[in-house]
């Protein structure tokens, strides 16, 4: 037997998203046991099927030298557009 | 009764009589995903039945609840193959893909028929029988050559010859490679004492409360 994760898509479209696994002994039994998990009730559009195997997993990032100016939270946006706000004299219409 | 209303209880009977069968294994199935992909063909095979018991109610001036439990245990029209007590999984399979190698038959020649409106519902139940084939054939494939699955589909073949009219069964013998023998048929119009059993678990809940609005 063998892992087959299974990736759904919910409309036409759309990105597909990863919604659990079947094991099955191959594809064909996985095709038909991941039809009936994931797709019975309409909930899918389509389905990809991928060998666990087959997935290269990346987990690991060198950041000896702190270089924190690349990441997201390195940077705060939301002070900066306050200010810009302020300056340009408009209010945002809902708070935040 | 017409024609017409016996074809559709046979029709019908087999049906659900399959799907009940099959039910039996909703939770003690051999994987968890098996489990859940065999309990689904066995909820269509009854959604089959409800479709084809409104038709035939109209044609009785019946209702479709009354004509799937209220009968008497001999005027059930299925073929023995379907009411036999499997509990094994190599016989359960061989039932599984004998039965939908039969139905593929039976449906096909239905589909052509003059009778529109039965000749739709044909349409419309081949459409999800081709999953149920698709999962019959998958298993029939892989136990191929496992001599028990062999002996079981041996053993079941007369009793598959019985869902079809004589006319169509050297079809189905060419799907499944095994030749007629129209002196060991177990035709339709017989039961095996296992249908009773299965009525009496059948319709418990709905004579535990006659007449009932559930």
């Amino acid at each position: 037997m063998s892992v087959f994760e299974v990736f759904r898509q919910e409309r036409k479209g759309q990105p597909f998203a990863h919604a659990g696994s079947i094991v099955a002994p191959d594809a064909t039994f996985a095709d038909a046991w991941a039809r009936e998990q994931y797709g019975r009730r309409g909930e899918s559009v389509a389905l990809w099927l991928v060998p666990r195997d087959a997935i290269h997993q990346v987990t690991e990032w060198a950041d000896e030298f702190d270089l924190k100016y690349r990441r997201v939270d390195g940077y705060s946006i939301k002070a900066r557009l306050k200010e810009a706000r302020e300056r340009a004299g408009t209010t945002p219409s809902v708070a935040g | 009764m017409s024609e017409r209303a016996q074809l559709l209880l046979s029709l019908a009977d087999d049906e659900l009589i399959v799907g009940w069968r099959d039910s039996e294994w909703t939770g003690i199935a051999p994987t968890l995903e098996e489990d859940v992909a065999f309990s689904s063909i066995a909820q269509n095979e009854i959604g089959h039945a409800r479709a084809l018991y409104e038709l035939a109610a109209v044609e009785l001036g019946s209702d479709p609840d009354a004509l799937a439990f209220d009968r008497a245990p001999a005027e059930y029209r299925c073929a023995p193959l379907v009411e036999l007590h499997l509990m094994d999984w190599a016989h359960t399979i061989a039932r599984r893909y004998l039965y939908e190698e039969a139905d593929r038959v039976r449906t096909t020649a239905l589909m052509q028929s003059d009778d529109a409106e039965l000749a739709g519902l044909a349409a419309k139940i081949d459409r999800e029988e081709v999953y149920h084939r698709m999962h019959a054939e998958m298993w029939a494939a892989r136990l191929r050559d496992e001599p028990r699955f062999k002996a079981a589909v041996e053993e079941l073949w007369p009793y598959a010859l019985g869902i079809l009219e004589p006319a169509l069964r050297p079809e189905l013998a060419r799907l499944v490679g095994l030749s007629v023998d129209a002196a060991q048929t177990h035709e339709r119009g017989t039961h095996t004492p296992e249908l009773a059993e299965l009525l009496t678990v059948m319709t418990e809940v709905r004579r535990s409360e006659p007449g009932a609005q559930w």
